[in-house]
């Protein structure tokens, strides 16, 4: 057999790319994490920082939009394979069964996996795709009684030395106002509940997940694993205080819309 | 003391299997399992029905035969104890107790509580050996051997391939027992030649029999009689590794 063939069709090969998958989307989580804590900052730096990233060079956006639509497609794929064969090595189950060691998020991977890949592809049509229905896109976002525009001039307010963002030929330049987006997204009680249980399922997976792909490379050992278990949680938990954090900062209107002067 | 069994029948191979109830009176707490079964297949001759069919041979821990799922976890819920090693002391009057032959697609029933492991043995044969005379016994000290590695030789060569590890597994994997096999011979000198074609041959041939992938619960560790250790398969994860990558370049040992 081709020696790569059987690289990845042996049990092992395909446990290295689930780990090596699932460590690229792990951190991806966390540097997403870190882009949308700047909504608790000033408007300027989030929508400043959206416009930085949908205007890369070199179509470098379509580059990482498509590389993590890999890394996505890999883990899935070999998630469903390696499920798959598992259940047929147990055609027939125990009439009494027990667990001696395993933890609750070790044998809820699938299910907060599958919770979690469905919340991705909600997550992508409401702000990548922009058409989930119940708000509105493109030129207005409307929330309670003020309508701002949805495209805003790039700029940090005058009252803090802010100067308009000029392009070359001496526009303006524009982009998506973020900052309001987000908060009008959140100000759906029925997006921030589904939001919720799929960043607290993604905590779930990852306290499992962080430490057991160090397992799967060959990287841990009883020396480390006390550690790994509890960074694996360390960063679970983190990452769900610091996602939920901010539907509940808009709920508790910590997060306001602000008005950008035309 | 006085127990309710619940024990898997099954005739043969080809038929179908169910649970059966069965009542036994006065076991002493100090007989050990395999005593207990041994007292019902008594009543069970008298009243002239098929005694219940189990695998033992030593009864003292160290041949790997017994093999018996009892209340769900395989070798009971004493730690690092094999079932013939269990004693019913462990075990209260009036208590009702499950009784199941390990569960894996490689691993057929052949009979009650008997299955046929002999998927451990292809495993084992195709590579879990040293393929050159390596000497008499007085040859194993002409090559020094670091003190941690020989001891983490011996706690691999500790494996009694009785198949816990897999019968424990959610996943019904062997890794534990392939890793076992595959660290004890890859750390020693005398293995070290036929690394990579061990790895890769043993590895592929637990793919072939049809056991289940790991995915790191460490049930396998747990269930272990003899305490084999899950740092055994993270060895066979590298070793797997590092094999695989030489043999893309074709320089696999
Ligand atoms: C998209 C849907 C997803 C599905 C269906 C899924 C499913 C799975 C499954 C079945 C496992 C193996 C469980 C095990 O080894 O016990 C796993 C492991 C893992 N997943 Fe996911 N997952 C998904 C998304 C994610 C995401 C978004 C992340 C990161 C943020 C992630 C990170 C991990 C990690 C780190 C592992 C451990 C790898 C290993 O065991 O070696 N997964 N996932
Ligand atoms: S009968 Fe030999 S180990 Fe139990």
């Amino acid at each position: 057999m081709n020696p790569i063939v059987a690289l990845i069709s042996s049990s092992l090969g395909k446990k290295y790319l689930m780990a090596i998958s699932g460590l690229l989307l792990s951190l991806f989580v966390l540097g997403h994490l870190v882009g949308n804590l700047q909504i608790f900052a000033d408007p300027y730096f989030i929508n400043s920082y959206a416009y930085k990233l949908h205007n890369l060079p070199y179509g470098l956006l379509w580059v990482i939009r498509f590389g993590l639509l890999a890394v996505v497609a890999v883990h899935v794929w070999t998630s469903i394979v390696l499920t798959l064969e598992n259940r047929k090595a147990r055609p027939q189950s125990y009439d009494k069964d027990a667990t001696a060691e395993a933890s609750l998020s070790s044998r809820t991977m699938r299910v907060s996996g599958i919770i979690v890949l469905l919340f991705l592809i909600f997550h992508l049509a409401h702000y990548t795709v922009k058409n989930v229905p119940g708000h509105e896109y493109g030129k207005a976002i409307q929330i309670k009684d003020v309508t701002y525009e949805a495209k805003v001039p790039l700029k940090l307010p005058e009252s803090k030395g802010g100067a308009v963002l000029k392009t070359p030929t001496g526009e303006d330049k524009y982009g998506y106002d973020v900052h309001t987006m987000m908060i009008a997204g959140f100000s759906h009680l029925w997006i921030t509940g589904i939001y919720l249980v799929a960043v607290f399922l993604l905590c779930n997976h990852l306290s499992h997940g962080v430490s057991s792909m160090f397992q799967s490379l060959g990287m841990r050992n009883s020396g480390s694993r006390k550690s790994l278990d509890l960074f694996a949680r360390i960063y679970g938990i983190g990452l769900f205080l610091g996602y939920s954090s901010i539907p509940v900062a808009v709920l508790l209107g910590i997060i306001k819309v602000q008005g950008i002067p035309a | 003391m006085n127990l309710t069994l619940k024990v898997w029948r099954q005739a043969d191979a080809d038929s179908d299997g169910k649970m059966v109830d069965y009542k036994v009176e006065d076991v002493s707490e100090g007989s050990s399992f395999l005593e207990m079964l041994d007292i019902l297949n008594e009543q069970l001759v008298e009243t002239g029905e098929e005694p219940i069919a189990f695998d033992h041979d030593c009864r003292e821990g160290i041949c790997g035969m017994c093999s018996l799922v009892i209340n769900g976890l395989p070798h009971g819920p004493e730690r690092l104890t094999t079932a013939c090693q269990l004693h019913m002391r462990h075990f209260k009057d009036g208590d009702t107790i499950t009784i199941e032959p390990w569960r894996a697609k490689p691993f057929p029933v052949v009979k009650d509580l008997v299955v046929d492991r002999s998927t451990f043995d292809d495993i084992q044969q195709a590579g879990g050996y040293i393929g050159v005379n390596t000497g008499a016994v007085v040859d194993a000290n002409a090559i020094p051997i670091p003190k941690e590695i020989a001891d983490w030789a011996m706690d691999g060569a500790a494996c009694i391939g009785c198949g816990a590890c897999v019968a424990a597994c959610k996943n019904a994997s062997a890794m534990l027992f392939t890793a076992a096999k595959v660290s004890q011979l890859n750390s020693l000198p005398q293995g070290e030649a036929e690394k990579d074609r061990r790895t890769l041959a043993m590895v592929e041939t637990m793919d072939a029999a049809g056991f289940g992938n790991c995915t790191n619960y460490g049930e396998c560790e747990a269930v272990c009689p003899k305490g084999i250790s899950l740092d055994m398969i993270s060895q066979l994860n590298r070793d797997y590794a590092a094999a695989a990558m030489r043999r893309l370049v074709g320089r696999a040992s």
